[in-house]
């Protein structure tokens, strides 16, 4: 069960943050090699991902590629080289139907084989960024094992639909499209980022709408809302004294050879016990909230 | 009755030498004219005081840093200083900073011989690394600079303090008329050790101007100037407010660092020194202290606008100012009666009756680079030139009961922890806790604090480990080529030489 509450993005062509940026620990880093690199830089950008996820201070961080579209000059260069430098998974932009993923799939397989990389290792995340997206997100989210979640991408969603960002009612079926999908899917889902960093409140009002609908994570542009996504997904301290004495009593339950787990005296379910195995980890990860 | 009293005290012999009386106004003219009496300080021009102070060739000449880069003194009194012809005077200022570039002329033309100072910045700090001067800069704490100055090796002849106001007496503060720069820690001392003190005043107030931060009995001439300094330029460079994310990151660290290391317990105290995550450290603390129902006793510095914020929510009792960083702190000085101000003697000078770094609890602190056994350096870059100061560095890691420094473990491609420190500023025996981007790493010397640090789940590393993930990002850089001859000398607070700079090979 890997955590995934923040996404950091990073451009590709920046060297110095991608010097530095594991430091701020978000649970996974996407270098960008798409809509944040200019068109003259993709080169300089891909190569300087090839060496940043070789090198040892990112083994301990879940890495991401947002490789460009396969149907242009750059897509296809970019992911033999993110495959090949052992990336963990692949985000394909602009993902509009299963399709996108099955021909992304079958290439990342064939680099795999060449580079004698097990095949399968590499996996697989789609931005939904339009309504066609939006309204296939089940064909999308299901369309392979490989695939570990959906994110939805605002700023193209919206142009799409004709409508531009406001207070969240633009996005809200979106939201719940891709949402649903990734817990069909049984897979992550991500929400869009948020852009204005210096708007600490305007963040957390939108990070605490997305926790309740039940999203994994947010995609984040920069690092400073890193500890607040965390600290607002850290359960309080009596989640997670109710977390433990959950875990503690399932657990006596099997030492024990029986079926139904109590806790003074109400039945709990497995939804609950894999509820409050989560609410541990994100303890262990950053702390109760503060 | 003149004439018996002097035939009295002739034939007297327990009271031969006496000098008889013979007028009131005798030792005191001024007291016979009401116009005089009042106004007998004020000279008309800058000029006329330093001919009245008695200035020669050869002498020292004092002068205080609170304005930063916004000072206007040092420069225009050494340019005047420099037009009367002076030569071969020693510069003991406080500090000096970018905008004394100027002064690199009046040492080539012979005004300066010698400095006397905290640290130094730009394109001063770069001719002086090069070689500009004959007789290498004497750098000090500004604790041990009251050390030099008691022990006499720093006999200040005429000290020139700017001063946004005072009266025509010289009742002068940083706190009132237009210009002002909060506390005047620095001044104070000066203007109590020096010969002769000549105050430069923006504005002229009215008899009696409180509360006197220096007294009129210290003062000798008073000149009234067009500008002393520009307060707006206090908090740039190193009083900087960030946004970076890499030093808020640090920052957030040193918060936990003092939440976990043993010392964070109501009534505690503290100091943030100048630096970006210094600074910000204290946006951090202030949940901390909520959550558990923690106030601080005092906080002493070096006041920045975030520990004001602190003290006016009620979590700091006491601000015991030396050094006002921003508007705010200079405003809050001026308001409070709970934040005070202090001399740099009773700041950190280890020859003063007491200091207050005596009961800081924890201190958190700045660094250029700091060697694997943490040894700091604070003033020569990474190319060997001067760019940095002193300042309380030294004095408050060795009084502090935990000193914290913080650093972004690489400056662009520049390791700061590095095998051994280009100059030693403050030993590494006074050194608790290095806080970077990348972990902490605890002095071997304090195994304590390092497990209450990884009892609290916080990243803790060997330096040795912080070292290594600096090479393995930077490589190990070429070596600082040095010329033979001395630039600096680093004078530890209590007048002993702990380190010497030497000229940079161009």
């Amino acid at each position: 069960m890997k955590l995934r509450r923040s996404m950091l993005f990073l451009p590709g062509a920046n060297a110095a943050m991608l010097s530095t940026a594991f430091v701020f620990k978000p649970d996974s880093i996407m270098f960008d090699l798409e809509d944040a690199v200019s068109l003259r830089e993709k080169d300089a950008a891909r190569l300087l991902v090839f060496h940043a996820l070789q090198n040892p201070v990112y083994r301990d961080i879940e890495t991401v590629v947002r490789i460009n579209p396969l149907n242009t000059p750059f897509g296809l260069a970019d992911l033999e080289a993110v495959v090949r430098a052992g990336v963990d998974i692949v985000r394909l932009p602009k993902t509009d139907s299963a399709a996108d993923v099955h021909e992304l799939e079958a290439e990342v397989e064939r680099i795999e084989k060449a580079c004698g990389r097990e095949v399968g290792s590499t996996k697989l995340m789609a931005a939904i960024e339009s309504a066609s997206g939006v309204v296939n997100a089940l064909s999308i989210a299901t369309s392979s094992q490989r695939m570990i979640g959906i994110a939805l991408a605002g700023f193209d969603y919206v142009m799409d639909m004709q409508t531009e960002r406001g207070d969240g009612t633009e996005l809200f079926y979106a939201r719940c499209a891709v949402l649903h999908a990734a817990r069909v899917a049984g897979i992550d889902a991500f929400d869009v980022v948020y852009s204005d960093v210096n708007d600490e409140e305007g963040f957390l009002k939108e990070v605490e709408l997305i926790k309740k609908l039940g999203f994994n994570g947010k995609s984040l542009i920069n690092p400073r809302q890193i500890e607040l996504l965390h600290n607002a997904y850290a359960p309080t301290e009596e989640d997670v004294d109710y977390a433990h004495r959950v875990v503690a009593a399932a657990e006596k339950a099997e030492r024990e050879g029986l079926g139904v787990v109590a806790l003074n005296g109400k039945m709990i379910d497995a939804p609950i016990v894999n509820h409050a195995k989560r609410v541990l980890q994100k303890a262990q990860a950053s702390g109760v909230r503060k | 009755m003149n004439q018996q009293l002097q035939a009295t005290l002739a034939s007297e012999p327990g009271l031969k030498g006496l000098e008889p009386f013979s007028h009131f106004a005798q030792h005191n003219p001024y007291l016979k004219d009401p116009a005089e009496k009042a106004s007998r300080k004020v000279v008309a021009s800058l000029e006329e005081a330093i001919r009245r102070a008695g200035l020669t060739n050869g002498m020292t000449i004092s002068f205080h840093h609170a304005f930063r880069e916004g000072d206007k003194t040092i420069n225009n009194v050494v340019q005047v200083l420099a037009d009367m012809g002076f030569r071969n005077l020693t510069l003991a200022s406080s500090s000096l900073l970018n905008c004394n570039a100027p002064l690199i002329e009046h040492i080539k033309n012979g005004v300066i011989g010698k400095i006397y100072t905290s640290g130094m910045r730009g394109k001063l700090a770069e001719a002086i690394s090069n070689g500009l001067m004959e007789h290498p800069v004497q750098i000090h704490s500004h604790g041990g600079r009251v050390k030099l100055i008691q022990s006499g090796e720093l006999k200040i002849d005429v000290a020139f303090l700017g001063v946004s106001a005072c009266d025509e007496f010289g009742n002068a503060n940083g706190v009132s008329g237009k210009s002002r720069c909060g506390a005047l820690g620095y001044a104070k001392v000066d203007a109590h050790f020096a010969r002769k003190v000549v105050l430069l005043t923006e504005e002229l107030v009215e008899f009696p101007n409180t509360p006197a931060s220096i007294s009129q009995d210290q003062v000798d001439y008073i000149v009234k100037v067009d500008q002393v300094g520009d307060p707006s330029k206090i908090s740039v460079g190193a009083a900087r407010v960030t946004s970076n994310p890499r030093e808020l990151l640090i920052a957030r660290y040193a918060a936990d660092v003092i939440e976990h290391g043993g010392y964070f317990r109501d009534g505690f105290s503290l100091q943030t020194g100048s630096g970006a995550s210094s600074t910000a450290a204290t946006r951090f603390l202030e949940q901390r202290m909520r959550r558990k129902n923690i106030k601080a006793s005092f906080a002493l510095g070096g006041i920045t606008g975030g520990i004001v914020d602190l003290f006016r929510k009620g979590l700091i009792g006491t601000l015991v100012d030396t050094q006002s960083f921003d508007a705010d702190a200079a405003e809050s000085l001026r308001e409070s009666p709970r934040h005070i101000e202090i001399s740099t003697n009773e700041y950190a000078n280890p020859g003063s009756k007491a200091a207050y770094c005596d009961r800081v609890d924890v201190v958190i602190l700045s660094a250029l680079e700091i060697d694997l056994d943490f040894n700091v350096n604070v003033i020569t870059g990474s190319d060997g030139v001067m760019r940095g100061a002193s300042g309380g560095h030294c004095d408050v890691a060795a009084a502090a009961n935990l000193s914290i420094i913080v650093a972004p473990l690489i400056r662009s491609r520049i390791p700061t922890v590095v095998k051994h420190v280009t100059t030693v500023v403050t030993p590494g025996e006074c050194v608790g806790v290095l806080v970077t981007d990348h972990g902490i790493a605890v002095n071997p010397r304090r195994p304590e604090v390092a497990e209450r640090l990884k009892a609290a789940g916080l990243p803790v590393f060997s330096i040795e480990e912080l070292y290594a993930r600096c090479q393995a990002i930077t490589g190990e850089p070429a070596p600082i080529e040095f010329l033979d001859k001395i630039v600096g000398v680093i004078r530890y607070r209590d007048g002993s030489v702990i380190d010497v700079v030497r000229q940079v090979k161009p």
